[in-house]
């Protein structure tokens, strides 16, 4: 609680406790009407001042202008009709008070909730200096290239790798993945993690602002800056609404009477001019205005502690609306990682062609070679390689250990005059040809994430309608990987330029009401990311460039999370038109209640006050995220 | 240039309210006030001083609500 907070919570007990003593107090009327005077200014000093100040302003319409209007319009009315009945002013006073109180503490708490969610900033390092004395530091004053060690219990504060120690990190606040992940020296450190249980040395990579971390953190700060329409909506309604109430009341006070008088009966002056008080007080907007952008808020909180950062409320409100996926294969699908998955048709020992390719392709740093040394596993010696030549978009042939070896494609068996076996199995085939005779083939390919069928059939379950899968990749991989996921639509053998012309001849046709969401990994995709209604960059950690271009960023590479992100977004934007249903049509019943003289000024508050207790505490709710 | 503050504001329509004052001062092109985060984002326009206008801006801020505050 703040100390703005806790002087209201005093003067609302005081206030409450006086207005109960005066009720059980008898005084003449002049001293009875001075002590409740003086009660009425205690509780209600400060919505005076501003309403005055908000007259000098020019702001007529807001809501210490309502309140100041309708209650001394109450006190008014009391004098006026000489019933002594102050109390009516005062209570509703005391219980917009005390609404504005519970406001202002519950926002201020989810406020802080949330917060610490997202809170990953690392307040220290640890540097180590040259004779090995450990100073702690900002992590702002680490160069690139220092020493800085890690404690367990610790966050890390910079990227780097590990020097020496082995520990296990967690990352629950960056992946919302719970299970620990295991690090030795050589590997590479996430800054926003925490270290567990050993000691690390760590070899800075990047400077602070540089670091994982920063790009977080300057990301969950600037969430907010981008509106939803849902916000927008609420801003101009209440723009709008409150001058329109004013006018109603002031049209309740007249007109009835008026009707009266020209009818020839009693005019009712006091009734009506109550009943506009009424009206005025049921009008606050205020559970509105409130729970809306808080409903977001939780949202993009409760989002991001699960590991999918969402980049405003505008983007909730376009994933919720999400009706087309599309996805680019490689790295979302699949790990992007090609593997040795099959060796066929060999005249030698597989360990032995493997070794012979291997060597042959070991010029080369095309991801098919690196695979097939991946593959063999053993240390390369260029010393028994000589005479490479490499063949453009076809192979390579080099001697190796004075054996004359091919590999490559088709084309280069062909125009090396040699009968390769045609395969069946679905991949990249690489031919190895010995001495000038065939001697089998090696099969590569990506492999499927395990997930990614998994998160296929969840994204139907949620309701997509269409998924579509774009890669660059030959037609028969990609039906063969669009097979096995049970996706229905795939264009393939595209280039980085056609995968823009695809999404946008996909939202040209679509149904206008839903929206299209791409799936990269990241890497080379920023302008179709950019050009998605909804852009997705996945397994995000430490690629700046699909931070900027994605609206959404899953902080690490399981394709489930993308249906979760879509349940998120849609809990949210229910609890929203929730609230906003719920808010305006108590508000309704209650104005058209208070304009037929059956709710008094005491049931008016009840109302404000309780929708906005209850829309607050439900729009709490989109933060709890775990079981979608 | 663009730059986030720190303010301090009680309510969301009186958020909104200074968003709308700050976008109407002069030197601002664009203005976002973010009520959860407590933060108000100002895109100022090119070659505009820094310091002169976010005074304008408080004071515009402080004619709507007079309860606000914002920091630079």
């Amino acid at each position: 609680m703040t100390r703005k907070q806790k002087r209201m919570l005093v003067r609302i007990i005081v206030s409450a406790a006086l207005m109960v003593l005066l009720a059980f107090i008898t005084l003449p009327p002049v001293a009875r009407f001075v002590a409740y005077l003086a009660l009425y200014l205690l509780i209600g000093y400060d919505i005076l001042r501003k309403a005055a100040l908000g007259i000098i302003h020019g702001q007529l319409m807001d809501e210490c202008f309502l309140m100041a209007i309708a209650t001394v319009g109450a006190m008014a009315l009391a004098i006026v009709q000489k019933s002594g009945d102050y109390t009516e002013a005062i209570a509703v006073m005391l219980f917009y008070q005390i609404g504005e109180f519970f406001q202002s503490y519950a926002v201020g708490r989810s406020r802080k909730n949330i917060s610490a969610l997202m809170d990953i900033r690392p307040d220290y390092a640890n540097l180590e200096g040259e004779d090995s004395s450990i100073r702690r530091v900002s992590p702002d004053e680490v160069a690139v290239g220092s020493i800085i060690v890690v404690n367990p219990g610790e966050k890390v504060p910079l990227d780097g790798t590990v020097v020496t120690g082995t520990s296990s990190l967690d990352t629950r606040a960056l992946t919302g993945e719970s299970l620990p992940r295991e690090v030795a020296p050589g590997d590479s450190l996430v800054s926003g993690s925490i270290n567990m249980t050993g000691v690390l040395r760590v070899r800075t990579q990047k400077a602070f602002g540089e670091s994982t971390v920063s790009k977080i953190l300057d990301l969950v700060e600037n969430a907010g800056s981008r509106k939803s329409k849902s916000e927008d909506f609420i801003t101009k309604f209440a723009r709008v609404y409150t001058p329109a109430v004013c006018i109603g009341a002031l049209l309740l006070a007249l007109l009835p009477p008026l009707v009266l008088l020209v009818l020839g009966r009693a005019p009712l002056w006091t009734q009506w001019i109550y009943r506009a008080l009424t009206f005025l007080v049921i009008s606050c907007p205020c559970a509105l205005v409130i729970s809306i952008p808080l409903s977001f808020f939780a949202g993009i909180g409760g989002a991001s502690k699960a590991g999918i950062l969402v980049k405003g409320s505008n983007f909730l409100e376009t994933l919720s609306k999400t009706g087309i996926v599309v996805f680019d294969k490689t790295g979302t699908l699949t790990r992007g990682v090609f593997v040795v998955s099959g060796i066929h048709h060999n005249m030698m020992e597989e360990a032995e062609l493997l070794e012979y390719a291997a060597l042959a392709e070991s010029a080369s740093s095309h991801p098919i070679s690196l695979s097939l040394q991946k593959a063999y596993g053993g240390l390369v010696d260029h010393s028994r390689v000589s005479d490479v030549h490499e063949m453009g978009g076809g192979g390579v042939t080099a001697i190796v250990d004075g054996h004359q070896v091919a590999c490559g494609n088709d084309k280069l068996m062909r125009s090396l005059g040699i009968e390769a076996m045609p395969c069946h199995s679905i991949g990249t085939i690489v031919h190895v040809a010995f001495d000038g005779a065939y001697a089998g083939h090696i099969v590569i390919s990506d492999v499927e994430k395990p997930g990614a069928k998994e998160a296929v059939r969840k994204l139907r379950k949620a309701g997509v309608g269409r998924i579509v899968m774009l890669t660059g990749d030959s037609a028969k991989v990609a039906d063969q990987v669009a097979r096995d996921l049970g996706i229905d639509e795939v264009h393939s053998e595209l280039l980085p330029g056609d995968k823009v012309d695809a999404v946008e001849d996909l939202i040209a046709h679509k149904d206008t009401k839903a929206s299209l969401a791409f799936v990269g990994d990241g890497i080379n995709d920023a302008p179709v990311l950019s050009r998605a209604d909804i852009g997705i960059a996945m397994g995000a950690m430490g690629s700046d460039a699909a931070i900027e271009a994605a609206d959404v960023v899953l902080m690490d590479d399981d394709p489930m999370k993308i249906a979760k992100a879509i349940r998120i977004s849609r809990k949210c934007l229910v609890i929203v038109y929730e609230n906003i249903v719920f808010a305006i049509g108590v508000k309704l019943i209650c104005l058209a209640l208070g304009a037929l003289g059956i709710a008094n000024m005491w049931l008016a508050i009840f109302a404000d006050v309780g929708v906005m207790v209850i829309a607050v505490l439900n729009a709490i709710r989109a933060m709890f995220v775990r079981k979608l | 240039m663009a730059k986030t503050y720190m303010i301090e504001v009680d309510c969301a329509a009186c958020a909104a309210k200074m968003e709308n004052a700050a976008r109407k001062t002069e030197g601002v092109e664009s203005c976002v006030v973010n009520f959860m985060t407590q933060k108000m984002h100002v895109d100022f326009v090119p070659g505009a001083d820094e310091k002169t206008v976010m005074k304008q801006v408080r004071k515009a801020c402080k004619r709507v609500e007079s309860d606000a505050e914002v920091y630079f």
